[in-house]
């Protein structure tokens, strides 16, 4: 985050001690590495008009289409080009799909062996009912991890981008948004009042019964994440605050990607080395069944809540 | 139902060529919310129901708010009275 701190404030962060640590008693990063905000670009009056000059200049001889029989001519090839361009493309894309094989068709190459055994022996596997759940959650878990990864590192791209310092918002209230929310519309807020509850109680009701049910993770927690906006857009943010704030978040979401990440290593571990794994399947149809799916899917349904949450919030006021 | 079927098919073209031939951004986000929300039904009536509960959070969901947002914050968006003044302004 491009944020100056203050040393003292520094000095009594977890990173600071960590370093001096490391590096034996002195950081090397103190006191030259402290980042410095940008100055803001001023222009000065003679190039501004000297600039407008030359596009008036430019504007008067070059691309005035009645005299400049060369820019005319380009034009009108521009255009013809790039319809021949366009139907060119799609021609080409249309030849593609009429080559691939037929939806259904025995002989394609994708109905091969892989196909059968997670028909055949899936239930047996994962536990899971659902078997597109338990296909991604067990057999391709690790994929889903670097999904869930990815959902990670673009907040964390979003908060460099947007997040706005504290300081900031003490000086200048204009960029700061929460002053003028809620505008108490009753229309509003009498709606989310009754919906809000129902979306959040649908949402864990799908992430709960991922294993059993359409649906999972992913689909839960977006669910659940438009329903905290759905109330922040009511209520405004004081009130989101008392009970998801920025601590909140951060723990919420560190604390899920790694429970993620240990029970699918321990998963693997055990199972590509033939030991005993200590999380049971469970007898399949039963809530509490679907092995490592159950737990995974509510770490990947808070996960997704608190993304598509904080999306939201930073787009909003540049801050959680 | 082969009917409705291509009733939907034919809203989704519709609604993928008008998105990029109306000029008010406003408009297109709209078109492009109603695009996601034909969208699920289709994966609905492709039996995919996770897809469609996925579709509907995200694409007719989260994504417009967001493009709100950002219109907003980039005052793309123009009030009714600011219109209204231009218009007045014009005559």
């Amino acid at each position: 985050m491009s944020k100056i701190r203050k040393q003292s404030e520094y000095e009594k962060t977890f990173a600071y001690r960590f370093f001096r640590w490391l590096g034996g008693e002195k950081d090397i990063f103190v006191g030259n590495m402290e980042m410095q905000p940008q100055k803001e670009y001023v222009e000065e009056e003679a190039t501004i008009e000297e600039r407008m000059k030359d596009r008036q200049q430019a504007m008067a001889e070059v691309y005035d289409g009645s005299h400049n029989m060369e820019l005319r001519f380009f034009k009108i090839l521009y255009k013809i080009f790039s319809v021949v361009f366009c139907i060119a493309i799609m021609a080409v894309l249309i030849l593609t799909v009429s080559y691939l094989p037929e939806v259904g068709d025995p002989n394609r190459p994708t109905s091969n062996i892989v196909t059968e055994t997670y028909i055949s022996d899936g239930l047996g596997d994962t536990g899971a009912v659902n078997i597109v759940t338990g296909m991604i959650l067990s057999y391709r878990a690790f994929d889903t991890f670097g999904e869930t990864n990815v959902l990670f590192i673009a907040t964390c791209c979003v908060m460099i981008m947007l997040m706005v310092d504290e300081d900031k918002i003490k000086k200048n209230k204009d960029s700061n948004d929460r002053g003028f929310e809620p505008k108490n519309d009753v229309i509003l807020q009498v709606i989310a009042k009754f919906l809000v509850p129902i979306v959040f109680l649908f949402g864990i009701y799908i992430i709960l019964n991922g294993h059993l049910s359409p649906g999972g993770g992913f689909s839960g927690g977006a669910m659940i994440g438009a329903g905290m906006i759905l109330y922040v857009a009511a209520f405004g943010f004081d009130k989101t605050e008392k009970f998801f704030n920025e601590h909140v978040y951060k723990v919420i979401k560190v604390t899920a990607l790694l429970c993620y990440g240990c029970i699918v290593t321990y998963y693997f571990l055990t199972g590509a080395n033939g030991l005993e794994c200590l999380i049971l399947l469970g007898e399949p149809g039963k809530i509490l069944s679907g092995g490592i799916t159950l737990p995974i899917n509510i770490f990947v349904g808070s996960e997704v809540a608190c993304t598509m949450y904080a999306f939201y919030a930073l787009f909003r006021r540049g801050g959680l | 139902m082969e009917i409705f079927n291509v009733i939907l098919l034919a809203f989704l073209v519709i609604c993928a060529v008008s998105v990029s031939f109306s000029k008010n951004l406003l408009n297109s986000v709209l078109i492009f919310m109603s695009y996601s929300l034909i969208m699920s039904i289709i994966w609905m009536l492709l039996e995919s129901p996770d897809l469609a509960i996925t579709e509907a959070a995200v694409g007719a969901g989260v994504t417009s708010i967001l493009f709100f947002v950002t219109l907003k914050k980039i005052h793309a968006l123009q009030s009714e009275q600011q219109e209204e003044e231009r218009f007045d302004e014009q005559n």
